[in-house]
């Protein structure tokens, strides 16, 4: 005997097996995050200087701008992922909230773009 | 809607729990750190866009109000990388007993003030790093 009424049977309306979709994604980007985030610090306290020449020649490493790209677009998934639980655990207003989360997602695209662009233009031989 | 609970609710559990304390603090070095990505952005624009853009970048990056958010920065990463990696723990299903969950609240304290301590000193010591 199936426990769910004939309604919602002739809906179709089950679990979409999400529901643990973004639980899931907020652990995966978290456990790339700890070699990126401290690949990151160590490299910006071994530079011997933050000057311009130092910083670029550092970029224009295949590598390191590879593993900064990565490090943009994890961060700001992650930190998309992390934002939206907060804003849907404090604003309860459906209004104030969907507007927030809207926004709050657009401004992590445009930081993911704007990183990854930016890194792009070093490593692939931007103004010296 | 009828009011639901929030969680973690800032006002109306006890906040000498180890377990919420430490999760709150989560919370909001993780949103510190958010609030840390457009710096780490306009820092990496300003790099692309030259020499003399980063020198005008530098105008900002280098006042002095800036080593509080260095600071902050600093404080919230290292809370957040050893915080997130008990929540990883616990996702395996270990440690999750009252008295395991307390000792490592204690150990998540005592490691990311050792890892504060050396970056920050990394940074802000004797011919640190910080601009």
């Amino acid at each position: 005997m199936s426990l769910r009424t004939p309604l919602r049977r002739v809906l179709g309306a089950g679990s979409a097996r999400e529901g643990v979709h973004h639980w899931w994604l907020q652990r995966l980007t978290s456990v790339a995050l700890v070699p990126l985030t401290v690949w990151f610090v160590v490299s910006i306290l071994a530079l011997p200087s933050l000057d311009h020449a130092t910083v670029a020649g550092w970029l224009r490493g295949g590598t390191t701008a590879l593993l900064l790209i990565l490090l943009v677009l994890v961060a700001t998934w992650h930190s998309q992922l992390g934002v939206r639980v907060v804003i849907e655990d404090y604003v309860p207003a459906p209004g104030a909230r969907t507007v927030t989360l809207t926004l709050l997602t657009f401004a992590h695209a445009l930081l993911a773009a704007a990183g990854v662009f930016a890194v792009l233009r070093v490593a692939l031989g931007g103004p010296a | 809607m009828a009011p639901r609970p929030i969680s973690p609710h800032l006002s109306v559990y006890r906040m000498t729990r180890y377990t919420l304390a430490t999760s709150i603090l989560n919370r909001f070095t993780g949103v510190g750190l958010s609030l840390g990505l457009p710096l780490l952005v306009y820092w990496l624009t300003a790099v692309a866009g030259g020499a003399a853009a980063q020198a005008r970048a530098q105008h900002l990056l280098a006042h002095p109000l800036m080593k509080l958010v260095y600071a902050a920065l600093i404080v919230s990463f290292c809370y957040h990388l050893v915080a997130g990696i008990r929540h990883l723990v616990w996702d395996t299903g270990r440690g999750l007993e009252r008295a395991q969950s307390h000792r490592s609240a204690w150990l998540v304290v005592a490691l990311s003030l050792a890892l504060m301590l050396l970056i920050g000193w990394c940074a802000f010591g004797a011919g640190g790093r910080a601009p």
